[in-house]
């Protein structure tokens, strides 16, 4: 019998052969990109199911700096750090933020993008009225105390609520830290799906990038949901969006790393991010 | 393998039983009493009812039990009518929700079980318990039930153990039973290989305790019929 | 309702042609796992049936773990595991880098290697039901193991498993909607999109309901005419 196993595992790879896909040698003339494809302006699908965002667009100005072909594919969200560990592409532009808990499993380029977290509920919720609106705090060591006095201060409106956040997220992480005993934490599988609960009343509030969120709240079909409450960035939040990379490719990151520092340098990132948030999203240095 | 991280792992896996265990046996008691009133409703001599009841185990058995919760949980939550109504504390929470879905799914499948058992039981005892005057409630309670009952057992024992694994599938709407709690460690710490491998083996455990414990029942029911040393399966003919 | 027609509609605001084409998309990953589960089931019977006792625990132990733990997790495990897995086999055989495998693969894989649990269990009770004395008859005028299995076992089991593969391929039809959590684009997940992009949940998930009961109850008709056919002539007691 132990013939017939080999045997019918040789069968079973070489139909698999089609589906499978060899990785780049080390040259990196062909890289292909990972990104999430339902994380509006950043990365989403049209119509026609075709990828578009921000992040393609940047993605597509990158591999032309880096003179590569890029091939980019659409993967869930919660997925996007293993899948990359085994080879399934070669690098993430899915509006990643750089967090050291993700440290530990992978490499980071330079960040392009760096936008702060905020709460959005219903206008007729009750948590329309969090203190602190649009006042944004720094969660990194400098900022630490002054950030942790305006959440404790956020805790007594938010006790016993019901906050929606995507799953393996910085967002979600921040809520777990701070507000675990406080709120009944949801974790989705997409932002759409919080989205609509938050529609349903399901849940009282979401918790997301402000990237994402002013898109959200400006829809004509969201017009009762509106932003609530500080802005939180840096610590747990992560130092800003960008390129994730395997840990063994030094070479690609730092051809990455290359790129990423000319598009933020020659303001390619600030015009993109004009035209797809509205607002420049370009890390001040 | 990393020892402590296992060991970790099952401990939080392990606080997402009871939840699992809850969805299990409720959906499967309340979907229990609704497929009998289906088996009986297939049963009676009323069209309408037996086309009705038709009808439901069809699409309930024709969808998937995913599209049956998305369908619950997001569809039913668009409509202001139903916001506004009194079913809307139940249907806000997922975890009645899930209940929800569990529980008609099981039905359906449960019904046409449910129908095999009295159909199986011999027409000539009914002929009999009529012929001396036993009220329909009474033959189907000392005659049809009883006997129904013991050849159902196989198969709804069969499809209990289905119900067990399909409440991995309330994960996909933020319940924290073992595969959403699973799924949960793996975004903190990516490491999908070993934790969903913890999740497997509680989940076969779960199925090892409840198998024994139906063949437990069996055994006690009908000790007339020990089936052979295989279990379930075709039997072995003669060699 | 004139809504509902224009949203699901072929128009140029209508979801209807990616509906259709996600359906095409559940067949194919369906047929494609069916398949798979048939090559599998086929070698699993057959080890529970013939094999050295190692073996037949091996394929026991196949059976009962992957019909006690959820599919959820088989596909999850697939897919985020079945890289590693692929990858070292890969190296086996002389391969270099990794080895990368798309959604559509784990999910037809994940589904497949489930489904081969099940159909192991039917093709051993099909080869079950076969008149022994045939098989005897066969092997006292010398016929060779190849030619016994392609011309007496093969064609007269496949007859009495069609019911039940009947079954499988439902059971695979309705799985194929879990591979939408890895994010194949299949029925379940582009009506998710929908849901999501029109915020409106009800009409996609019901039309996505319709569609997979169509295709189970075109499915469920083919099965039995083919049934008819392979029993033609026999008595069913």
């Amino acid at each position: 019998m132990k013939l017939w196993n080999i045997c019918a595992a040789i069968a079973a790879c070489s139909l698999l052969a089609p589906a499978v896909a060899l990785a780049q040698a080390k040259d990196w003339s062909s890289i292909k990109i990972a990104t999430e494809g339902a994380y509006k302006p950043w990365n989403f699908t049209d119509a026609s199911g075709k990828l578009i965002g921000f992040e393609v667009d940047l993605a597509e100005d990158l591999c032309k700096r880096m003179k590569a072909k890029c091939e980019i594919v659409a993967q869930a969200f919660d997925g996007m750090i293993p899948a990359l560990n085994t080879g399934k592409y070669d690098a993430i532009m899915a509006g990643m933020n750089i967090t050291d808990k993700r440290k530990e499993a992978i490499a980071f380029t330079e960040p392009y993008g760096r936008t702060p977290s905020t709460f959005a509920v219903l206008k007729s919720s009750p948590l329309a009225k969090l203190p602190d609106a649009d006042k944004v705090y720094s969660l990194n060591p400098e900022g630490l105390s002054v950030a942790e006095k305006s959440i404790n201060d956020l805790k007594p409106m938010l006790k016993g609520k019901v906050i929606g956040v995507q799953t393996s997220t910085a967002q979600a992480n921040f809520l777990e830290k701070y507000f675990k005993d406080v709120v009944d934490i949801r974790q989705y599988k997409t932002t759409e799906q919080h989205d609509l609960d938050l529609a349903a009343g399901r849940v009282d509030g979401v918790f997301a990038s402000i990237s994402y969120l002013k898109g959200v709240v400006e829809e004509p079909k969201n017009k009762d949901m509106m932003l609530a409450g500080p802005r939180y960035g840096g610590g747990p939040l992560g130092f800003g969006v960008a390129v994730g990379l395997r840990k063994g490719d030094p070479e690609l990151l730092a051809k990455f790393d290359a790129a990423v520092k000319a598009a933020v340098a020659d303001g390619t990132v600030k015009t993109l991010s004009t035209k797809w948030f509205g607002f420049d999203i370009t890390p001040a240095h | 393998m990393d020892a402590p991280f296992i060991v970790e792992t099952l401990e939080l896996l392990i606080s997402g039983i009871p939840l699992t265990l809850k969805l299990a046996f409720y959906s499967i008691a309340a979907g229990a009493v609704f497929a009998m009133l289906l088996a009986l409703m297939r049963l009676s001599a009323n069209r309408a009812l037996d086309y009705a009841a038709r009808s439901y185990v069809f699409v309930f058995r024709g969808t998937p039990l995913l599209v049956q919760i998305f369908l619950i949980y997001y569809g039913l939550g668009q409509f202001p009518e139903i916001r506004q109504s009194f079913l809307w504390p139940f249907l806000r929470e997922p975890y009645w929700c899930a209940l929800l879905a569990l529980t008609l799914n099981t039905a359906a499948y449960s019904s046409e079980i449910i129908r095999g058992g009295i159909l199986s039981v011999p027409f000539g005892q009914i002929e009999a318990a009529r012929a001396c005057g036993m009220s329909r409630s009474l033959i189907f309670r000392r005659i049809v039930v009883p006997q129904g009952l013991i050849v159902a057992l196989p198969a709804y024992g069969n499809e209990i153990i289905l119900m067990t694994r399909s409440t991995a599938l309330a994960s996909v709407i933020t319940l924290m039973e073992v595969t959403g709690i699973a799924s949960k460690i793996i975004s903190e710490t990516f490491r999908a290989v070993e934790v969903f491998v913890c999740a497997g083996a509680i989940y076969l455990l779960l199925n090892f305790v409840i198998s024994r414990a139906i063949a437990c029942l069996e055994r006690r029911l009908a000790p007339q019929r020990r089936s052979a040393k295989r279990g379930a399966g075709a039997p072995e003919p003669a060699r | 309702m004139a809504d509902y027609v224009e949203l699901m509609g072929f128009g140029p605001k209508g979801w209807g042609l990616l509906m259709a084409q996600a359906a095409l998309m559940t067949i194919l990953v369906s047929a494609t796992a069916f398949a798979l589960g048939g090559i599998l089931g086929a070698l699993v019977a057959w080890a529970r049936i013939e094999g050295k006792r190692a073996v037949r625990v091996g394929a026991d132990t196949y059976t009962t773990v992957l019909r006690g733990v959820p599919d959820l997790l088989v596909i999850y495990l697939l897919y985020f595991g079945g890289s590693q897995a692929l990858t070292s086999v890969a190296h086996l055989l002389g391969a270099k880098g990794f080895v990368g495998v798309n959604s559509f693969a784990a999910g037809a894989i994940a589904v497949g290697i489930i489904s081969g649990a099940y159909q192991g269990e039917i093709f051993r009770g099909a080869f079950h039901a076969i008149a022994r004395g045939e098989l005897e008859a066969a092997r006292s005028v010398g016929m060779p193991r190849l030619l016994l299995f392609r011309r007496i076992i093969a064609p007269q089991a496949l007859r009495f498993a069609i019911p039940g593969l009947g079954n499988v391929w439902q059971l695979a039809l309705k799985e194929s909607a879990l591979i939408s959590v890895v994010g194949l684009t299949e029925l379940l997940r582009q009506a998710q999109v929908g849901a999501g992009s029109t915020r409106q949940p009800f009409e996609f998930f019901i039309t996505a309901a319709v569609l997979y009961l169509l295709l189970s109850t075109c499915s469920g008709m083919a099965f039995a005419r083919a049934e008819a056919v392979a029993m033609r002539g026999v008595r069913r007691s």
